[in-house]
């Protein structure tokens, strides 16, 4: 097995993108970086050049001015073939080989750069138990042998089968039905809390650039940068209102979403009798709780079922301010 | 018709003959080392060289109109017309120049198998899904691997079938063959048409349906092994 590699920095150093004949660019003057090893959801309405702004980055978009630097080396500079082969690339209609099996599928980019044969089999193995697909029942079936989460699942290890350090992602779970999207968004922070990749996500969707952003980047119309910050702050403190009115007018409760009882101050257990949450409880819903049972306050239980705290209303809101 | 067929007078087979009846299986094995075998081996040349000649021109003509969307019209629109000009007049057209020869027959033959090879193999060329190639683009692969391990594989199946039909029909029609080389099976339909010899004109027609069958079978089964992933059934899951 090869060792893995060291997640890598992005930056977005004015990256332009203008069509020929088009008045207005598709991306405009983009600068902003994405940390190693983290998850940036870059997020917009349609034609807010989201998608465009990604390709930037393995060059199935050329810039037209400024720069997208990967680990400090200037994308222009690489060669591109090498530079692909280099980046992750799942896509939401997935685009598994038909011809191939799951197995040919995931070892496409360590067969292309010449890896032997038992340490291809040995990744691919590796890679299908990664994204719970067992080897023995799956290794050999065609992607018409799939279900959608399933072939997304392949779709996830192929792009991971060379370790590479930097992963696109653009709506890979769009297409997928309520239930299995949760549980793919769930599992790949499973998986990107093993493989730390430096991953850019695009999604239409705030609540998924919420849950699995460790930044979001919001695009606006034309392509221009609305604002880029942690899901907590742009939440909490939207640049202006177009980011409030993307975000959504339930922004507070989307923030209490994104903490857990176990993570805030509690008041002390008082032995009055409450309705109870779970330590791992949302805010959110722990304040649905408390509305729907009618209570100003709930008690907070911890795993052995014993009261750690007391969460009141008025805490809540003095959270959000 | 007074012309007697030549042939040894044995009772029985000599009478089906002499009566001119439709099948005298006796005549078919005297003369099958002498007339028919070499007529169908003759046949089956004919018609792998127009098919193999072919499959190569329309290949080549059609990677490049995959290439360059610009040489798709002037390839299918000769090929198109080659393909509406009846055969015999096309044997007329060819003989000033190539002579009564195999190459004339060859020509022709060749010549009919264009259009449905080269519209085919383009089809198929054509039918890889966009996310297919994009995920490909994505992945790093370059054009060439592109095409040999993703748009040819995909291909197999509509080429296949524009070999199918291909092949079929250069077995018809290379028994008009005959009109300029005394080879195929047109052979013996043409010489037993002068005295309307029903046993010999049934025969050599029979073996011809029963080649383009064969030949048909054989494509079919090279396609179920060239393409397991066409018929690999959804498991239930």
């Amino acid at each position: 097995m090869r060792a893995p590699r060291a997640a890598v920095d992005i930056v977005f150093d004015g990256a332009t993108k203008r069509y020929p004949g088009r008045q207005a660019p598709a991306v405009d003057n983009l600068t902003f970086s994405i940390a190693a090893g983290e998850i940036c959801c870059l997020v917009g309405p349609s034609g807010g050049g989201k998608t465009t702004a990604m390709k930037l980055v393995n060059r199935l978009v050329e810039l037209t001015s400024g720069d997208v630097r990967i680990d400090g080396r200037s994308v222009r500079e690489l060669d591109q073939t090498e530079l692909r082969r280099g980046i992750g690339y799942v896509i939401q209609q997935v685009g598994l080989f038909p011809h191939m099996t799951v197995a040919e599928n995931v070892g496409t980019v360590p067969r292309l750069l010449g890896w032997r044969r038992d340490e291809i089999r040995a990744r691919v193995d590796e890679l299908l138990d990664l994204v719970e697909l067992p080897a023995v029942d799956y290794r050999s079936r065609y992607a018409s042998q799939l279900s959608g989460g399933e072939r997304q699942r392949v779709g996830l290890a192929r792009a991971l089968a060379a370790d590479p350090p930097v992963m696109l992602m653009d709506e890979p779970f769009g297409a997928l039905d309520p239930i299995t999207r949760t549980r793919l968004q769930k599992e790949l922070l499973r998986i990107q809390g093993e493989v730390r990749k430096t991953i850019v996500f695009v999604t239409h969707d705030i609540d998924e650039a919420i849950l699995l952003g460790d930044r979001i980047a919001i695009l606006r119309e034309g392509g221009r940068l609305a604002q880029v910050d942690t899901p907590q702050e742009i939440l909490a403190h939207p640049a202006d209102e177009f980011v409030a009115r993307f975000v959504g007018a339930d922004r507070g409760l989307k923030r209490l979403s994104l903490t857990t009882l176990a993570e805030i101050e509690l008041d002390p257990p008082n032995g009055a009798v409450l309705p109870s949450a779970a330590a791992e409880t949302t805010l959110r819903d722990a304040l649905s709780l408390m509305l729907s049972e009618g209570s100003r306050s709930l008690v907070v239980l911890d795993g052995d079922e014993q009261p750690r705290g007391v969460l009141t209303l008025d805490r809540l809101s003095e959270l959000l301010q | 018709m007074n012309q007697e067929p030549v042939i040894p007078d044995f009772g029985e087979a000599a009478s089906c003959v002499a009566e001119n009846r439709y099948f005298c299986p006796d005549w078919v094995r005297d003369n099958w080392g002498s007339v028919f075998q070499p007529a169908l081996i003759e046949h089956v040349k004919l018609t792998v060289i127009a098919v193999v000649v072919g499959f190569v021109i329309a290949f080549a003509a059609a990677l490049v109109a995959h290439r360059y969307r610009i040489a798709e019209q002037p390839f299918a629109i000769f090929s198109a017309i080659v393909y509406t000009i009846p055969g015999i007049a096309l044997f007329q057209l060819l003989v000033p120049f190539t002579g009564l020869s195999v190459l004339t027959v060859e020509v022709a033959l060749v010549g009919y198998t264009l259009l449905i090879l080269f519209r085919n193999i383009l089809e198929g060329l054509r039918a890889a899904p966009p996310e297919v190639l994009e995920a490909a683009r994505g992945m790093g692969l370059t054009r060439r691997q592109t095409l040999l391990r993703v748009e040819l594989p995909l291909a197999l199946p509509a080429i296949v079938a524009g070999l199918r039909v291909a092949t079929v029909s250069t077995i018809a029609l290379a028994t008009i063959a005959a009109f300029v080389i005394p080879e195929g099976l047109g052979q013996p339909i043409f010489a037993a048409l002068r005295n309307y010899f029903k046993t010999e004109i049934i025969t050599a027609g029979v073996l011809a349906i029963l080649l383009a069958v064969t030949a048909d079978l054989l494509l079919v089964l090279a396609q179920r092994l060239l393409t397991p992933w066409a018929s690999a059934r959804r498991i239930a899951t």
